[in-house]
């Protein structure tokens, strides 16, 4: 473990910058890092593998409504990481005396301090590969294992003081096989936490291989057409992950990046099932943001079909004279929580009828801004179902489709049961959150391709 | 005494000798190799004529490869004291050793060429050469420009410049180094009336990339662009929606690239290919047995993997193993020669492959990506094809991207469009949309310009890989005619 980078070593650092500050001067110091063995999948075996340790902090320097952000990786040896953030705040006050005036800089004002550490109980990687190795032998197996502490932390010269550290793993994996017809059919699944449990992965994991048995037989052919659709969790999830493109953002509604212009404007509606919150109940992210503000830890974004508020920051809150609340700079939803309905699991299938059940969705965009349209590609085990029974695995089909149908005048059923869908995205470091959704059911949804 | 800072940061980071290190570090493992990354990124931007970022990051670590029993290993690190890389080298040599027994491949030193040499990208004007006040009024005026209009309410001018160097050496003598000034620029437009809102930007929010220095300023023409684009945007407002229909499509170089790049880049991939991304981006419709074979598309299509393109935004003389990045014919005349793939791979696969093991920075290993791929420029022109057509589109600037796992059934979106009618350019229309399927989208290809209408794009965010990485990419293309395609326009 990078021992190196605790609550004690940050908290002097950021001491030692500020305590330089001059008058009119405000410093907020975010940090970040991560202790992380990646471990690559392919065909059951391990194709690369990576440890990676490492610490950064980002420094927001600002005086009299000028502001600069200074990132920089850091070394763990405390002399030369002070160093190195004083020649950044000193380059900072140079920049600041010439650049012009940026009226939406607000001057720091919280104070706010917490600390949230979440202890994992995992095993040694051995241990880990071991279980992963006994539980998939056999199975053409490809996808990722991380493993390791993350924490994220603020320090700001107003005496702002935030800290959440989490010690987990996610095993995002998929299993393959072949159909009938000689296609290659794949089942997804994510095996996440703070526990490691090797009875339950491997319960998983078997579960999964079963549920690949489904998939050998030959695809149904389905035409680009409209069908009735019941969406899983990981399809819910990718499609609500849209939300956070602008979509829920005070900021992008003002400058015309809003999907969701129609909704906020009255124009539009959603169905009254469905509600979206930003929920941080559940503890996966820090409820503070870059500039240490503390969010509520409920905020309703959409309640029955009817936008309650919107994402705003501090920043839009002082362009556009709204109150903000709490919300990253991004205006993106960090913890969302899709509300549940009460669709119970045994009557999915009856209640679906004919239609096509799918478990994933693929690299989804926006195809139309102004009316929320989307496309993607259906991925991994879908399937035609008649008369409420599965009857075959389909072939991809891509769809185009708005939210304001989907989620709207289209939408049928909310199932009871949500799942916690963990992020499992690495760009450059690990991501903290997940969202927690159920799944729906879709009258009408179009495929065109 | 006011410092006027020009645009140039000196790295705060004390200098790092990687030989010293490896010295250090080499005895722990059979093999061992240590991937220095020092990289400063500037991004500037200005919207509405206000300063709405100005931000420096600084990056600095080492990635150490450690093989153990044919297994290799990476642990990275930023902590660069002899203790930290002693630390580093032990992770990585446990971890090859830890995961040997169930290794996908059994790696030699076959993998790592001891190459030697360095590479500096070009560039006319450093930036030290610009006071960091003159550029911001640079971006100011282009704000500025952009906003013709009170309808425009969003006009943005950022510019991303990053300087970056590597140096990698190994204990079998590997031993080179590589520099660039990289430049990104978005100058973008958004217009609204009367519930209508457009977008429109200079080629693409992404697309302007390129190897090169502060000659990619010049104020005079990026002020009169700037105000096209802004221009246009307003006329989006007043434009008919793009047809629902097929026929011919005319793409403008800025949309070629991420149609190369999608429908071209990503299923060439020999990693892909292998099964290794199948988890995360995807898998490939391309097989092992259809190098040499595949007809991808019509016979005027021919396509390189150009890594020494003076100035393309991924030019470099070796990738991240050490292999030389050497210019070579993925498909020509249409047809499958070769696949983009590294050392490691081209081994696992018994395919030929490139040049192309590239990480996202210091804290990522190595995997198998696009670098420069271009189409190769043909004998039309843009007018020529315009007078061919009947009744088609001419679209420009991307806007929205999406393709399937396998790289087969795609759809992409365009800023701006206008219609062909009896070869010439008519109307403006907005919302123009495309969709189409790899192979038969490329056997439409009925013409491609001329070397003088070849132009060179390229974007910073192609992501894949698990861990997630986002790497550069370029790719130049002339404009091309696609004969009987789906286009559309938005919901009415």
């Amino acid at each position: 473990m990078n021992t190196a980078m605790n609550k004690r070593y940050i908290e002097v650092l950021a001491e030692q910058c500020i305590k330089t500050l001059m008058a009119l001067e405000e410093l907020t110091l975010n940090f970040s890092g991560e202790d992380q063995t990646y471990v690559r999948f392919n065909g059951g075996h391990i194709r690369q593998s990576t440890s990676v340790q490492q610490n950064r902090v980002s420094i927001t320097f600002q005086q009299s409504k000028r502001r600069v952000i200074f990132g920089i990786d850091l070394t763990g040896e405390l002399t030369s990481d002070v160093a190195l953030c004083l020649s950044l705040i000193e380059r900072a006050r140079q920049e600041v005396n010439i650049l012009p005036e940026d009226p939406y800089c607000s001057p720091i004002e919280v104070s706010d301090q917490s600390d949230e550490s979440h202890k994992g109980e995992i095993p040694q990687l051995e241990d880990q590969l071991a279980d992963i190795a006994k539980a998939s032998s056999h199975a053409d197996l490809a996808g990722l294992l991380a493993t390791g502490r993350q924490y994220r932390a603020i320090r700001n010269s107003k005496g702002a003081s935030h800290w959440f550290e989490n010690e987990s793993f996610f095993f995002d994996y998929s299993l393959y096989t072949v159909n009938d017809q000689g296609d290659n059919k794949a089942i997804k699944s994510l095996y996440a936490g703070r526990e490691w449990n090797s009875g339950a992965l491997s319960d998983q994991i078997q579960d999964n291989i079963h549920q690949l048995a489904q998939l050998r037989q030959a695809n149904r052919t389905v035409l680009p057409g409209s069908y009735r659709v019941f969406l899983g969790p990981s399809a819910v999830a990718a499609l609500v992950q849209m939300f956070s493109w602008g979509a829920v953002s005070y900021g992008a509604w003002r400058r015309g990046n809003s999907a969701l212009k129609k909704l906020i404007e009255g124009e539009m509606s959603l169905s009254p099932l469905f509600s979206l919150t930003e929920d941080f109940s559940g503890g996966l992210v820090p409820r503070f943001n870059s500039l240490g503000e503390v969010a509520n830890e409920s905020l309703p974004i959409i309640e029955k079909g009817r936008l309650k508020q919107l994402l705003t920051s501090t920043r839009s809150s002082r362009e556009y004279a709204v109150p903000a609340n709490g919300a990253e700079s991004s205006e993106g939803l960090r913890s969302p929580v899709m509300d549940s309905g009460t669709l119970e699991r045994p009557d999915y299938l009856e209640r679906l009828g004919t239609g096509l059940y799918i478990n994933n969705l693929h690299y989804l965009n926006w195809s139309d801004l102004q009316s929320a349209r989307i496309t993607g590609m259906t991925r991994y085990a879908c399937f035609w179902v008649e008369n409420g029974d599965i009857v075959a695995p389909i072939q991809d089909l891509r769809f185009d489709e708005s939210l304001f149908r989907v989620f709207g005048s289209e939408l049928e059923a909310v199932t009871h049961e949500q799942r916690t869908v963990m992020n499992t995205d690495t760009y450059g470091q690990r991501s903290l959150g997940g969202s927690k959704v159920p799944g729906i059911l879709v009258k009408d949804f179009k495929f065109t391709l | 005494m006011t410092i006027h800072p020009t645009i140039a940061c000196t790295s705060p980071y004390p200098q790092f000798d990687p030989l010293s290190a490896l010295n250090l570090i080499k005895d722990h493992a059979d093999w061992v190799a240590l991937r220095y990354v020092s990289e400063t990124s500037h991004k500037r931007r200005v919207r509405n004529g206000r300063p709405e970022q100005n931000a420096i990051g600084f990056e600095q670590g080492v990635m150490i490869e450690a093989m153990v029993d044919g297994q290799l290993a990476y642990a990275g690190t930023s902590r660069l004291s002899p203790d930290g890389l002693l630390e580093a080298v032990k992770r990585a040599t446990h971890l090859a050793r830890s995961t040997a027994d169930n290794k996908a491949f059994h790696f030699t030193e076959m993998q790592r060429p001891p190459s030697k040499g360095v590479f500096n990208s070009p560039r006319q004007r450093e930036l030290d050469s610009l006071s960091l006040a003159a550029f911001t009024d640079l971006l100011m005026g282009a704000s500025h420009a952009l906003k013709v209009s009170d309808n425009i309410v969003t006009a943005i001018a950022e510019a991303t410049l990053v300087e970056s160097h590597m140096h990698y050496v190994s204990s079998q003598g590997a031993n080179f180094s590589q520099s660039w000034l990289l430049i990104s620029q978005n100058f973008q437009a958004i217009a609204a009336r009367d519930g209508e809102v457009q977008q429109r930007s200079l080629n693409g929010p992404t697309a302007r990339c390129w190897q090169g220095g502060l000659e990619h300023f010049e104020e005079d023409h990026l002020l009169k662009t700037c105000q096209k684009v802004g221009e246009e945007a307003l006329a989006l407002l007043d434009a008919d929606n793009c047809p629902n229909t097929r026929c011919d499509l005319i793409l403008a170089p800025d949309q070629m690239l991420l149609q190369i790049h999608e429908s071209i880049g990503h299923p060439l991939e020999l990693d892909r290919i292998l099964g290794d991304e199948r988890n995360y981006a995807g898998w490939s419709f391309v097989k092992p047995k259809d190098f040499g074979h595949l007809q991808y598309g019509s016979n005027l299509m021919n396509v390189t993997y150009a890594p020494s393109n003076e100035g393309q935004f991924a030019s470099f003389k070796f990738d991240d193993s050490g292999n030389p990045a050497e210019r070579a014919f993925l498909i020509k005349e249409g047809r499958l020669l070769r696949g983009l793939g590294s050392l490691e791979s081209q081994t696992r696969l018994g395919q030929p492959g490139v040049g192309n093991f590239r990480s996202s920075g210091w804290n990522r290993a190595p995997i198998d990506r696009m670098g420069n791929i271009n189409l190769e420029p043909g004998e039309s022109s843009l007018n020529t094809m315009i007078e061919s057509v009947e009744s088609g589109i001419y679209m420009e600037s991307n806007r929205s991207w999406s393709i399937d796992d396998y790289r087969n059934k795609f759809q992409f979106g365009c800023e701006f469009g206008r219609l062909i009618e009896q070869g010439r350019l008519t109307k403006i229309v907005k919302n123009p949309n495309y969709r189409g399927v790899t192979v038969p989208f490329w056997t439409s290809l009925s013409a491609v310009g001329g070397a003088s209408e070849h132009q060179a794009f390229g974007t910073p965010y192609c992501g894949k890989g698990e861990p997630n990485q986002m790497i550069r990419v370029g790719h130049a293309s002339p404009p091309c005619l696609f004969q009987n395609i789906e286009v559309f326009g938005a919901d009415v």
